[in-house]
């Protein structure tokens, strides 16, 4: 049974090596905890997890792989609902007509099915309402709530923590590197920018290593020389502006300006779309100053790497017509111009921060992602990680 | 063994920590901890140290440590300087080893709790460096042809800020915590570990407004459980009635001394702002 669930483990992508299936075998044996399935939860994850991006797929796997078996292995102080109790409950504290209106719902087997159902389906706390389950409403399921069949689903200390199984609340969903950036994984990629900054190999004089050295050597001459850590890359920022992008750019924007120390040169230029013949660097003066294409690839060098972020939804045409820009008339299709600046910069890549699944339903990815014979990456950690090695790549 | 760790009189532990901290002690593993700062990790060390009692031998990692310097340093400079005075110490290479923390550990009487803190600080090898020392609790000292090993297994909490990703082979011997933040109960209990006389409309008061604040959005450092003590630290010795922290609307009061809980210019305004705004609104 358990081979199993390591076995998922390993396919939902947690790093899981024999030695932690092994330690979890030997925490068992040596009978940490009580037995409950909670306990194992918690054992479990200490164990088997190394990293907290990872309690997300952990706790999804845990709850499909031991759903239906928790009703098994309940004992007597197992938090999952007591049926016995509840009957019990139900038998003492309710009259007979109350009992006729449980009977109405179908029963109790019937109640707690459909507590599980509603248990699956919904994600969040809740309050009020006549549906889901939480707190003073009248829907079946919540405590303090006013209906007689009601379940009393954790009524003292840390309500949230009974009404729903720990894992399936799966409340360290955010810290999955497969999750879009947000302020707390900023920093994560900012890590990844500066790993990308720094390469280069040349030596220099390690002058403390060699005084060091030097002393060991009772006074002999003991020269030692390290790599050197320079930052050699150059980096142009293509952002898309306007619209629903603008979240988006402005992160983005945040974690380029934080790496900028790390890198020789930052330049970045703003679009809307898709780029055209002219591009500019201040948004409020975006019509009074702009500067044309052609200007930004005669400065920079190939030695450039190229980065746009954008969510490349749009029209087809604005990318293939010439005249197709929602905003002007351009006498050169938006697909010559990204042509150019591709050619220019070798290194290139694209980063998306539309969800990767999306872009087969937009017509417009798809046709960018071939003009840059997809280089194309989303804006999450991973996909950072993706770009930036093929931005290092020759 | 049947040593239990259950948090202690001045330190709440939450019932799955309290898990992983047994789990680590029973089966020697060290056990990684990580969590927004100030939620406790490096105090979990002294507390396990303080509830089993047992020494702790703290190790403070820098960003210029060096796994070598947990084990010992040959202090050559001096040696060099001896030598030209002519000390007769100067034969004994034994004179000129200085021991690290991890060395002390290992020499301790009776079982020590070690803490290596802020590992994610130092060189992304330094962990790596440490493997076989953790794994067999051993080392050897070139120097004077040594052996050390540890009398007692050691328990090695060792905290991480996140700031550097650890190596897979030296996570693969860990067990792993993430402290979460509390939440409002678990939050209430800490206080009341600290503050045990505080009055009850006052600690509500104070807490719903530092969840409130932490709610705020874009601040770019939430509070933490170290700010909110400090913050009602501040609070006892200001002598501030639990009406002031409530305003008059019941909400978007400023709360007094919150320079305890902003620690950044950037948030500070942007609160300032907020309430601002929300002032014209609710008008």
């Amino acid at each position: 049974m358990l081979v199993r669930f390591f076995l998922m483990l390993r396919e939902a992508g947690v790093p899981v090596s024999l030695t932690e299936f092994l330690a979890l075998l030997e925490a068992l044996k040596a009978r940490l905890g009580t037995l409950s399935i909670e306990d194992f939860y918690v054992l479990g994850r200490t164990v088997l997890v190394k990293d907290e991006r990872h309690y997300d797929r952990y706790d999804r796997v845990f709850g499909a792989h031991f759903r239906g078996l928790e009703q098994a292995l309940a004992g007597p102080d197992a938090r999952a609902l007591p049926e016995e109790w509840l009957r019990r409950m139900a038998e003492l504290e309710l009259s007979e007509e109350e009992r006729a209106r449980v009977e109405a719902l179908g029963g109790l087997e019937a109640l707690m099915q459909a507590l599980r159902e509603r248990l699956a389906e919904q994600a969040g706390r809740h309050e009020g309402g006549s549906k889901w389950i939480g707190t003073a409403g009248r829907s079946p399921f919540g405590a303090y709530g006013y209906n007689p069949e009601g379940v009393r689903i954790g009524q003292d200390g840390s309500r949230q923590r009974r009404a729903v199984k720990v894992w399936d609340r799966r409340e360290f969903r955010n810290l999955d590197d497969s999750l879009e950036l947000g302020t707390r994984n900023i920093k994560l990629a900012l890590r990844r920018l500066r790993r990308f900054a720094r390469e280069g190999a040349a030596e220099e004089l390690d002058l403390g290593g060699t005084i060091d050295a030097t002393a060991r050597n009772a006074g002999w001459l003991d020269l030692k020389l390290v790599p050197e850590r320079h930052n050699a890359i150059k980096v142009l920022l293509f952002l898309d502006v306007g619209g629903s992008m603008d979240d988006h750019v402005r992160v983005c924007e945040e974690l380029f300006t934080a790496a900028r120390a790390e890198f020789k040169h930052l330049e970045y230029y703003y679009f809307h779309n898709c780029v055209y013949e002219t591009v500019w660097k201040d948004n409020r003066r975006r019509h009074a100053e702009r500067i044309p294409t052609h200007e930004v690839l005669r400065t920079y060098g190939a030695d450039y790497r190229l980065v746009f972020v954008g969510d490349a939804t749009m029209g087809p045409y604005e990318i293939l017509q010439p005249g197709g820009s929602v905003e002007h008339w351009n006498d050169e299709a938006g697909s010559v111009w990204l042509g150019r600046l591709q050619r220019a910069y070798p290194r290139h890549v694209w980063l998306n921060p539309e969800p990767e699944q999306r872009w087969e339903h937009v017509p417009s990815i798809g046709v960018a992602r071939q003009l840059l014979e997809g280089r194309m990456y989303p804006l999450t950690l991973a996909g950072i990680d993706r770009a930036m090695r093929v931005l290092n790549s020759r | 063994m049947t040593i239990r760790f259950a948090g202690t009189e001045r330190y709440v532990a939450t019932d799955d920590l309290t898990m992983a901290v047994n789990a680590a002690v029973t089966l020697a593993r060290p056990l990684l901890i990580k969590g927004e700062p100030g939620t406790g990790k490096t105090q979990l060390a002294e507390e396990i140290a303080r509830s089993l009692g047992r020494p702790l031998y703290e190790w403070h990692v820098k960003s210029t440590t060096k796994a070598q310097q947990g084990l010992y340093e040959y202090d050559a400079v001096s040696r060099l300087r001896d030598s030209q005075l002519g000390e007769a110490r100067v034969h004994d290479i034994g004179n000129y080893i200085v021991k690290g923390r991890l060395w002390e550990a290992f020499a301790s009487e009776e079982q020590p709790v070690l803490l290596i803190d802020e590992i994610d600080k130092a060189d992304i090898e330094f962990p790596n460096d440490l493997l076989r020392e953790l794994d067999r609790m051993e080392f050897y000292v070139y120097e004077t042809r040594e052996l050390v090993r540890a009398r007692h297994r050691p328990i090695i909490v060792i905290t991480s800020n996140n700031e550097k990703e650890l190596p897979d082979a030296f996570l693969r011997r860990c067990f792993f915590h993430y402290i979460r933040f509390p939440d409002a109960a678990t939050m209430a209990r800490i206080v009341e570990v600290h503050f045990p006389r505080l009055k009850q409309e006052l600690l509500k008061e104070a807490l719903d407004s530092f969840y409130r604040l932490r709610e705020v959005p874009g601040l770019k450092k939430k509070p933490s459980t170290s700010e909110l003590l400090d913050w009602l630290k501040l609070l006892l010795a200001e002598d501030i009635p639990p009406e002031a922290l409530r305003s008059a609307d019941g909400k978007a009061a400023i709360p007094p001394l919150y320079g305890a809980l902003l620690k950044n210019e950037q948030d500070v305004h942007l609160f300032e702002q907020l309430v601002f705004m929300n002032r014209r609104a609710t008008r």
